[in-house]
């Protein structure tokens, strides 16, 4: 039963496009939205593995820059697992969402594994990567929502 | 009971798809907030793609126009086509536009003007060629907070789009021209001494623009991992990437195990090491080009010690690059491709 009311759920949600890359607008302030990324990525059972400064590189260079950083995140047991079975996709692990200000609002984003499906059949490979998808537009869509 | 509970729930699937879609259908504001709002703005200012709530762009636009863009998208300029989007979808969008403006949508005639080519050639050299390109290939870049000042709402965009050129009508692109568009560079090109017949001509002259976009590569062709197996052991590989990337002009920026931060402190695979590194000029260029290159950054190679020996590898910026429908990108992306093989190849042979 519990796996039919997953799939109702799945089937009704707004963020569940055929899409490539993920993005949302949050009208929060880049602060407030990174402050909600990371709640989201944890209610979903993630945990942040590392925040990557990307502006700060470059305003220390004398570039001009707005606030820009890369969040990475993931699940120990299951990033091990796929790392061992599949050592090559380490390149892409773990997961990330890119994180920026635009004015006082803030744009989030990710991409999608349509660009890897086509090398890969296994069926639990495939499988993670549409729960990766799934969860990463849940987290994404919790961030566009918060007001 | 349980036999019936799949059949069950699909009806009731079904039903609320159904009506998923009819209210979705009847909330433009909805689906332009979904689909459209994290490039356009919230309120249509714009942002990585043109602001749409310009009162001269609404008055000149029409229903067919915005409808086929939708369609179309912008191939290799970041705005992509909505196949999934339904008629009715579409056009509650269009309507959500309208509600920025208190004039209708025009309509125009199919005819094609008759002007004289050449003639609209030299006034696109003299005239529109500084802010639209020499062959109507658009200003580079987007995005307002990385490519361009803040004050400037828009780049040119390029005319010679195959998505632009089917959207558009050539009593659209006249009446745009005659009009200009206040809020951006774009004047009347009353304003600059030109008339009617001049539009004509310019807008002859711009329906013989290149079209011809490039040849998507297949997916078949665009392995997702650069991948080397090094004959070195692990130590020492990542003792030559380091050198290899400081000799083409990267900084490395931190070298750390693959689950660091993941694992406990200690409990890390120590075989498996990532090294990032960084280039702030290149950087600078390719947020230029697009701001969501986030996610190929940090620049980074990954080692995993195997019992076949140490590869050495990074994602392939040209198979991710497909997602993003930018060609300017694709260039860039194509670099970074080389540089990673030369520096993977030069720690590991």
């Amino acid at each position: 039963m519990k796996k039919y009311v997953v799939m109702l759920v799945l089937l009704l949600s707004p963020v569940l496009a055929a899409e490539e890359l993920f993005m949302v607008r949050s009208q929060l302030s880049f602060p407030e939205a990174m402050t909600v990324l990371q709640q989201a990525i944890r209610e979903n059972g993630y945990q942040v593995s590392r925040v990557q400064r990307i502006d700060i590189g470059l305003t220390r260079s004398g570039y001009k820059t707005d606030k820009y950083r890369v969040v990475f995140f993931g699940k120990l047991q299951e990033i091990r697992k796929i790392s061992d079975q599949y050592p090559e996709l380490v390149a892409y692990l773990p997961l990330k969402i890119a994180i920026f200000a635009e004015n006082d609002e803030t744009i989030l984003l990710s991409s999608s594994f349509k660009h890897l499906r086509p090398f890969y059949s296994s069926v639990d490979l495939l499988a993670s990567f549409s729960h990766w998808e799934t969860d990463i537009q849940t987290i994404l869509e919790r961030v566009r929502i918060e007001e | 009971m349980l036999i019936h509970i799949p059949v069950i729930l699909g009806a009731v699937v079904a039903t609320l798809v159904a009506q998923t879609a009819l209210a979705e259908a009847a909330n433009g504001a909805l689906l332009y907030q979904r689909n459209c709002a994290v490039c356009h703005g919230i309120k249509g200012d714009g942002g990585v793609g043109i602001p749409l709530n310009l009162k001269d762009f609404l008055a000149v636009a029409s229903d067919n126009y915005l409808r086929a863009t939708l369609r179309e998208g912008r191939p290799g300029r970041v705005m992509p086509a909505f196949p999934g989007l339904s008629s009715g979808q579409v056009s509650a969008i269009i309507g959500h536009l309208r509600s920025w403006s208190d004039t209708e949508g025009p309509t125009y005639p199919a005819e094609t003007l008759n002007g004289q080519p050449e003639r609209g050639k030299t006034l696109f050299a003299s005239h529109c060629a500084a802010c639209h390109g020499d062959k109507g290939q658009g200003g580079v870049g987007t995005g307002v907070t990385f490519s361009r000042p803040r004050d400037a709402p828009v780049e040119a965009p390029a005319l010679d789009n195959p998505g632009f050129q089917a959207s558009v009508s050539d009593a659209m692109l006249k009446a745009t021209l005659l009009r200009g568009r206040e809020g951006t560079p774009m004047p009347s090109i009353g304003t600059l001494g030109l008339d009617e017949r001049d539009a004509d001509d310019l807008v002859t002259y711009l329906r013989q623009l290149n079209t011809a976009t490039k040849p998507e590569e297949t997916a078949a062709g665009l392995e997702p991992v650069i991948q080397f197996e090094s004959s070195y052991d692990l130590e020492q590989t990542l003792e030559n990437l380091k050198q290899a990337v400081v000799g083409r002009n990267f900084r490395v920026i931190r070298e750390q195990y693959f689950e660091q931060g993941l694992a406990a402190a200690g409990e890390e695979n120590p075989r498996r090491i990532m090294l990032y590194f960084c280039n702030f000029a290149f950087l600078d260029e390719a947020l230029a080009i697009d701001p969501r290159v986030g996610l190929f950054l940090p620049c980074r190679i990954t080692l995993v010690e195997t019992e076949q020996g140490v590869q050495v590898m990074s994602i392939n910026p040209k198979n991710l690059s497909q997602l993003f429908n930018n060609q300017a990108l694709d260039k860039a992306c194509q670099q970074m491709h080389d540089l990673y093989e030369e520096i993977m190849e030069e720690a590991t042979l």
